[in-house]
C-alpha cells in the first residue's frame, strides 16, 4: 500500500465533508461468555465489599461471594457445555476474541472447580494459632506494614484480615478462565497480564516468613514480566507477518491459503524470519508460565516463598490455563509450521522431564520437592501436546483435571504439618509422620502415588493416555524418556513415604492441625477425584475426547 | 523513510531493555528496562501498523500502555514493599531462597 492511500486512512474524514459513518456497535454473545462475566462481576463487587462492609463481616462475605461466584459460573459452564457448545455448536464469539468451543468450556470447568477448592483453603482459619483472640488465616494482618515492627504487631493486634485476597483470587481465575480461549493474540496478551498480576501480589502476603514470600513475590514479578516482554515483542513479530491478529487469519497466511493479498501482506508473507522468531518468542512466554525448561528457573523459588494456599491454586490452574493457551496457539494458529516446532518441544520436553525428576531428587523441602514435580509434570503433558493428534488434546485435557486436584489437595496437606514456627516445610520433619497421624499421612501418600502415576490413581490413567497419544503420533523416544523419568520421580516420592511411614517420630517433631471443613472438603475432594479418575477414568476420559476439537 | 529502519530501532531498544534486566541489581532499573522492552514493543505494533496499512497495530499499543501502567502499579507495590523490609533493592540481597 502506498503512502499516501495508508495516510487516507486517517484523513479523508477530515477533508471530505461527508458525515461520519456512525461505528457498527460489537456483537457480544453474553450468554456464551458469561461464565467469565460473572467471575469478573463478582472480583469487581468483592472490590466494593473491601470498601463499603465493615471489617467484622468481610471476611464472611468476601467467602460467600467468591463460592457463590465460581459455582454459577460453573453451572453457566455445564449449562454450555449441555447445549452443545463444547461440539456441534462451537463458535467463535466476541466479534471473533473469544473461542466457544470442547477444549475452552472443558478448561474453564476445571479451572473453575480449581478456583472452588482454592477459595476453601484461603479461607481456612484454624490451623494459625488465634492472634488476641482473633482467627487468622495463612495472609497478612496488614500487608504494606513490614514484618516485626510495631505497625504490623498492632494491625494484628486490631485483627486486621487480609480479604483482599479473596477479590484478587477471582481476578486471576477471570484472566485463566479468557486464556485458554482467547482467540486472538491481543486477548491472549491482555490475559495473560490479567491472571498474573494478582498472583504476583498473592505470593507476597503471606504470615509467616513474609521475607521469603516477599522475595518469591519479586522474582515471580521481574521474571513474569520479562517474559511477557517477550511474549509481547512475539506478537509484534507475528502481527507484521500476518498483518492481523485474529487466529484464523493467521493461519490462513501461514498456510498459503489466504484470499486477497495486498501488497504489504506479500511482502511481509514471505519474510519466514517474522514468522519463526514471532512463534519461537509467543511460546517462549507461554513454555514460561507452563515452567518448562529451561523457563523453570521461577518455579521452585516461587512455590516455596508464597503462601501454601496460593502455590497450591496457582500450581494447578496457572498450568490448565497455560498449556490451554498453548495448545490453542500450536494447534489452531501454527499447525502448518509443525514441522518446525516440533522438533524444539521435543528437546524442551525431554529436558523438562529429566530435569524436573532429577533435580527433585536432591530437594529436602517438602514444597520445592512438589515444585520440580511439577516441572517434571509439565513435562508430561508437553509430550501429549506434540502428538498433534485429536487424540494429543484430549489425553492432555484429562492430564490437565487430573492433576489439578492432586495438585490442590497436596499442598492443602502442607498447610496441615505445622511446628511453632508455622508450617513445617523440611522434609526431616516430616520423619514418622505416619505413626502420629496416620490419616493424614495415608493422604498425602495416596496424593504422591498419583504423582508418581502409579495403577489405580488418576496420575496413572492420566500418563497412560498422554504416553499412547505420544506414542501414537510418532514420538516413541518421547515416551521411553518420559517412561525413564517417571522411574526417577517415583524414587524421591517413594522416599517421602518411606519417610513418612517408615522411619521414628523426632520427640520435637511438628503437630498436624486439625483443619475446618473448608481444608478438609478441598484434600476429600482431592482423594475422591484421583481415586475416581484412577478407578473409572473412562467417563471423563469420553468427556475429555468429546471436547477434543477447536473451532477455527 | 524505510519504515522497515523503525524496526531496526525497536529491536535495538528491546535488545538494550532485555540486557539492561539481565545485568543491572537493582529491582526498580530493572524494572524499568522491561518497561523499554514493552515500549519497543509498542513502536514495532505502530510500525507494522504503518506498513499493513490497518489499524490493529495501533489500537494493540494503547492495550499494550494500559497493561504497562497496571503492570507499573502492582511491581512498585511489591518492590516497594520488600524495599521497607530489607532497605535495600538489590536484587542479590534477596537470596533466602537457593537451591
Amino acid at each position: 500500500m502506498s503512502a499516501s492511500a495508508v495516510h487516507s486512512l486517517w484523513t479523508t474524514a477530515a477533508t471530505a465533508a461527508e458525515p461520519i459513518s456512525k461505528i457498527d456497535a460489537p456483537k457480544i454473545e453474553y450468554a456464551q461468555l458469561s461464565p467469565t462475566l460473572i467471575v469478573i462481576g463478582a472480583a469487581v463487587v468483592g472490590v466494593l465489599v473491601e470498601a463499603f462492609v465493615p471489617r467484622k463481616s468481610r471476611y464472611y462475605t468476601q467467602v460467600f461471594v467468591a463460592v457463590v461466584a465460581l459455582a454459577a459460573a460453573f453451572s453457566a459452564v455445564v449449562a454450555l457445555a449441555a447445549s452443545g457448545y463444547g461440539t456441534t455448536k462451537a463458535h467463535i464469539a466476541a466479534m471473533g476474541a473469544i473461542a466457544v468451543d470442547g477444549p475452552a468450556l472443558f478448561l474453564q470447568g476445571t479451572i473453575l472447580l480449581a478456583g472452588i477448592l482454592g477459595v476453601f483453603t484461603f479461607a481456612e482459619r484454624r490451623l494459625d494459632p488465634e492472634a488476641h483472640g482473633n482467627r487468622v488465616d495463612a495472609f497478612a494482618a496488614q500487608a504494606s506494614s513490614v514484618p516485626g515492627s510495631d505497625s504490623e504487631k498492632a494491625a494484628v493486634k486490631a485483627g486486621f484480615t487480609t480479604t483482599e485476597v479473596f477479590p484478587l483470587l477471582l481476578f486471576a481465575i477471570s484472566g485463566m478462565l479468557v486464556f485458554p480461549s482467547a482467540n486472538d493474540l491481543l486477548t491472549l496478551f491482555v490475559a495473560l497480564e490479567v491472571f498474573s498480576l494478582p498472583l504476583y501480589l498473592l505470593c507476597a502476603v503471606a504470615r509467616r516468613k513474609r521475607l521469603m514470600s516477599q522475595e518469591a513475590a519479586v522474582k515471580y514479578f521481574l521474571l513474569g514480566a520479562f517474559a511477557s516482554a517477550f511474549t509481547l515483542f512475539g506478537i509484534a513479530l507475528l502481527y507484521g507477518y500476518a498483518g492481523s491478529m485474529s487466529y484464523a487469519t493467521i493461519a490462513h497466511v501461514v498456510d498459503g491459503t489466504v484470499t486477497n493479498v495486498d501488497p504489504a501482506l506479500a511482502g511481509t508473507m514471505g519474510n519466514d524470519v517474522l514468522l519463526l522468531m514471532g512463534m519461537a518468542l509467543v511460546v517462549m512466554g507461554l513454555l514460561f508460565k507452563v515452567g518448562a525448561v529451561p523457563f523453570h528457573m521461577w518455579t521452585p523459588d516461587v512455590y516455596q516463598g508464597a503462601p501454601t494456599p496460593v502455590t497450591g491454586f496457582m500450581a494447578a490452574a496457572t498450568k490448565v490455563a497455560a498449556f490451554g493457551a498453548l495448545l490453542r496457539l500450536l494447534y489452531v494458529v501454527l499447525p502448518g509450521m509443525r514441522w518446525d516446532w516440533r522438533p524444539v518441544m521435543w528437546a524442551v520436553a525431554i529436558v523438562t522431564m529429566l530435569g524436573g525428576a532429577i533435580v527433585a531428587i536432591t530437594q529436602t523441602d517438602i514444597k520445592r520437592l512438589l515444585a520440580y514435580s511439577s516441572i517434571a509434570h509439565a513435562g508430561f503433558i508437553l509430550a501429549g501436546v506434540i502428538a498433534t493428534s485429536p487424540d494429543g488434546v484430549s489425553s492432555v485435557l484429562f492430564y490437565l483435571g487430573a492433576y489439578s486436584f492432586v495438585t490442590i489437595g497436596a499442598f492443602a496437606v502442607v498447610t496441615l504439618v505445622r511446628d511453632a514456627g508455622g508450617e513445617a516445610t523440611h522434609l526431616s520433619k516430616w520423619a514418622g509422620l505416619g505413626r502420629r497421624s496416620p490419616l493424614v499421612a495415608a493422604v498425602f501418600a495416596v496424593f504422591l502415588l498419583a504423582f508418581a502415576g502409579i495403577p489405580l490413581t488418576s496420575g496413572f490413567a492420566g500418563k497412560f493416555a498422554v504416553f499412547r497419544a505420544a506414542a501414537e503420533g510418532g514420538a516413541g523416544a518421547l515416551v521411553v524418556v518420559g517412561v525413564i523419568s517417571s522411574a526417577i520421580a517415583a524414587f524421591f516420592y517413594i522416599r517421602v513415604i518411606v519417610l513418612m511411614f517408615f522411619s521414628e517420630p523426632k520427640p520435637e517433631g511438628p503437630t498436624v492441625a486439625v483443619p475446618s471443613p473448608l481444608t478438609m472438603t478441598a484434600i476429600a475432594a482431592g482423594v475422591v477425584v484421583t481415586l475416581v479418575l484412577g478407578v473409572a477414568p473412562q467417563y471423563f476420559l469420553n468427556l475429555a475426547n468429546q471436547a477434543g476439537v477447536f473451532v477455527r | 523513510m524505510n519504515p522497515v529502519n523503525y524496526l531496526y530501532l525497536s529491536a535495538l531498544l528491546f535488545t538494550i531493555g532485555a540486557t539492561g534486566v539481565l545485568i543491572r541489581r537493582n529491582a526498580i532499573v530493572v524494572f524499568m528496562c522491561i518497561e523499554l522492552m514493552l515500549n519497543a514493543c509498542n513502536l514495532a505494533f505502530v510500525v507494522f501498523s504503518r506498513m499493513h496499512g490497518n489499524l490493529d497495530g495501533q489500537i494493540i499499543a494503547f492495550f499494550t500502555m494500559v497493561v504497562a501502567a497496571a503492570e507499573v502499579v502492582v511491581g512498585l507495590a511489591i518492590i516497594v514493599s520488600l524495599f521497607r523490609s530489607r532497605h535495600s533493592a538489590s536484587v542479590d540481597d534477596a537470596s533466602l531462597m537457593k537451591l
